[in-house]
């Protein structure tokens, strides 16, 4: 099989510059990153699918490529790819298009929590772990947490007067 | 009984598509039908019951004749769409079914007692159906192609289902669950071109008698890029990152039937491409380093949570490892280990999710400084959660211990340094996930709610699909009254469901034994699928069977050696 060079040179753009886009941390470049990757590989799909012929019909007129029919599976594919990349894009423009309507910045946040995890001081009492009875300082228990028990368990979000 | 089996197998070719077909309908009357409640929820549940059935149909008749294959319209292999349906993938599809009507089931059962006016339970259901679609369509495709459709159509429903209500939080997760699961299926397509370039064609058993001629280098490079879209998928470490910052904040419900099935079918897409297409297995020492990382990462994650669903997330994360050493040790013994942990990790895992679920439905908080006096609140709640956590934990009667013994045994076997060094980061991975779902216990079920450092807020209500953030004080919260039946019921189906897994641990696993080999065999899945006329393919309009029943019962010696054959 003979590749066509400029095809995959300009698959390996397509997907490079796609890759450096999605690199980024605004939701418009990263759909466009994504967009370009998949016409990148829709091409590098192309290419695999051999040189080019006539179309693939049964008793077909045209004489251009002689006996030669151009490989229909690798259209089929790339047909399909883009169908699907077409639906997400939308869905995707919908979601930036909402995340636009909270706050303007185009910027992909971090996960709070994640970064509530992260800067999480190293003091006992911010552990998950940690009861309201144990010593802040230490995370140990202490004597408050005999307050708490089996009796206590008997009546645990009420207080003396609800019975 | 022979009778009935008599004739349900040549049923089989009927029964092949409709994992695909049903959902597909359902979702189409179920978007048509979205301003009849009932019906809608009728529909969708009767389907899904109806699967479960069908699919335990078919994994008791294909245990027994071995390998199925649909040519669809009747068009030979190569260029022809073929389903295949072997052990492995029907099981697959059993226990994804089981997990897919639960889910549903809490689901309908909640919005009929939480839901408000603002549910978008129109969309919800149609775009659920289309999910178990997809899942069907992955774990049915005989070709690279249309598991990749089929990661499209589950991925796109997820997509949807993820950013129900699209709440700010919803909206933050979304866009960073929807960029990296875009960037996998772009790698996929990617991997899927250079297949097409280096053997031209996708049908799997076609590539991978081809590919025994393409260098080994080239090989081994396109199998890495396949690796990489489906470590997406599956979470693997490094690939992993994005799922527990993105689950957590869906619903509940979702994120369980997520946590069940998404990443199993990322992990049944690794299966089958190292035992069908890439069988030399030269990334298996890569595989064997990315297991040990993914669950000792994993869980070293799930210790620093507060809250229980990023916990679980972590807990996901890091079990997909245990799947991942079974695959890489590359022997039907370890396969079988991974297609059992498969199977009680898909169970233990949803099952868990929807308790938290339930938790926060009764007690306003998934996190673990604020949770406390569950025990007492609600004891059924409490044995709901104690079975499938230390079940997850691997404590001996269960099936999750049975799970682990199985990959240790099968690494044992293996007796390379590596395989020892997995085996131990498999123990110590165990024992932690014992700690972090005994955390949990100790914190949300045991610990008086008084003593909990930030126990007196909870959110407003409970919610079933939307996102609720407004916290009111404990004692202004409105009495969410009993947990509603259908909710529990649907949560004990699943936790019965892997007690069945312990108790029937043996047939099991030689089914999962069976399964594994057969998966292994490629002359029987090549033969299967392609038949006699793959050179030349035409139409063939008489289904026949190609593979000469060399895949049935008797032609399976067990591997586990403790079963007698039916």
């Amino acid at each position: 099989m003979v590749a066509n060079l400029f095809l995959l040179l300009a698959a390996g753009t397509l997907i490079s510059a796609g890759v450096y886009l999605l690199l980024d941390r605004a939701m418009t470049k990263m759909i466009m990153g994504l967009m370009l990757i998949g016409n990148g590989a829709n091409l590098l799909i192309l290419v695999a699918g051999g040189s080019a012929g006539s179309p693939p019909i049964l008793g077909r007129e045209s004489e251009i490529y002689g006996d030669k029919t151009a490989d229909p599976l690798a259209q089929a594919m790339i047909l399909t790819a883009i169908v699907i990349s077409m639906a997400l894009t939308a869905f995707m423009l919908s979601l930036a298009y909402r995340q636009y309507r909270y706050r303007t910045e185009d910027f992909i946040e971090d996960d709070t929590e994640d970064v509530a995890i992260t800067v999480r001081p190293s003091f006992a009492s911010a552990a998950p772990d940690h009861d309201a009875s144990d010593d802040p300082e230490t995370g140990r228990m202490t004597s408050d947490g005999d307050d708490f028990g089996p009796e206590s368990f008997e009546a645990p979000l009420k207080g003396d007067k609800d019975d | 009984m022979t009778s009935l089996y008599e004739t349900l197998v040549p049923l089989i070719p009927y029964m092949v598509p409709l994992p695909i077909i049903l959902p597909a309908v359902a979702a189409a009357l179920a978007l048509i039908l979205s301003k009849y409640l009932t019906a809608q929820r009728t529909i969708t549940l009767s389907v899904l019951a109806f699967l479960i059935g069908l699919n335990a149909t078919m994994l008791y008749v294909v245990d027994r004749e071995g390998i199925q294959t649909l040519q669809l319209g009747g068009w030979d292999a190569p260029i022809g769409i073929t389903l295949v349906a072997d052990r492995l993938s029907v099981s697959m599809l059993t226990v994804s079914s089981i997990v897919l009507f639960s889910v549903m089931w809490y689901a309908i059962s909640q919005g009929i007692r939480d839901g408000g006016k603002d549910e978008p339970v129109a969309v919800f259901l149609p775009t659920y159906l289309l999910l178990s679609m997809g899942v069907n369509l992955a774990f049915l495709a005989g070709d690279l192609f249309n598991l990749y459709v089929g990661f499209e159509v589950l991925l796109v429903a997820s997509y949807v289902l993820l950013t129900l209500g699209a709440s700010p939080a919803r909206v933050r997760s979304g866009v960073g669950y929807v960029m990296v699961s875009m960037a996998s299926s772009m790698v996929f397509l990617f991997g899927l071109a250079m297949v097409y370039a280096s053997v031209g064609t996708l049908n799997m058993a076609h590539v991978g008698l081809r590919m025994e001629d393409v260098p080994s280098g080239t090989r081994s490079a396109i199998f890495a890029v396949l690796l990489v879209a489906f470590g997406i998928k599956a979470a693997v470490f490094p690939l992993d990152s994005w799922l527990p910052d993105s689950y957590p904040t869906a619903p509940s419900l979702v994120t369980a039937v997520f946590a069940g099935l998404l990443t199993k079918v990322g992990v049944y897409s690794i299966i089958r491409a190292r035992s069908i297409i890439f069988t030399d297995g030269s990334l298996d020492t890569m595989l064997m380093w990315v297991a040990l990382a993914t669950m000792l990462i994993g869980i070293l994650g799930a210790m620093a949570q507060n809250d229980i669903k990023r916990l679980l997330s972590f807990t996901l994360v890091s079990h997909i490892g245990y799947m991942i050493f079974g695959v890489a040790l590359g022997s039907a013994q370890g396969l079988s280990g991974a297609i059992f942990y498969a199977i009680h990790h898909i169970l233990v895992q949803t099952s868990l999710f929807l308790v938290v679920g339930l938790v926060e439905r009764q007690a306003g908080s998934s996190s673990l400084r604020r949770l406390g006096s569950l025990a007492y609140i609600s004891p059924l709640l409490a044995i709901l959660y104690f079975i499938p956590a230390i079940n997850l934990g691997g404590i001996p009667p269960f099936s999750g211990f049975l799970g682990k013994i199985m990959l240790i045994e099968a690494g044992a076997e293996d007796g390379s340094w590596l395989a020892w060094v997995l085996i131990a980061g498999a123990v110590v991975t165990s024992l932690l996930t014992l700690y972090t779902m005994v955390l949990v216990w100790s914190k949300a079920f045991w610990r008086d709610r008084k003593d909990a450092p930030d126990g007196a807020t909870a959110l407003a209500r409970p919610a079933p699909l939307v996102d609720i953030q407004d916290e009111v004080a404990v004692k202004d919260r409105n009495d969410v009254g009993r947990m509603p039946w259908g909710m529990v019921f649907s949560t004990a189906l699943l936790v019965s469901a892997s007690l069945a897994v312990s108790v029937l641990a043996g047939p099991l696993s030689s089914i999962t034994g069976r399964a594994a080999e057969s998966a292994q065999d490629v002359n029987i899945y090549r033969a299967a699928v392609l038949g006699p006329n793959y050179l030349d393919p035409s139409r063939t309009l008489e289904m026949e069977r190609y593979d000469a029943n060399r895949d049935d019962i008797n032609h399976r010696v067990d591997t586990n050696g403790t079963e007698d054959q039916p």
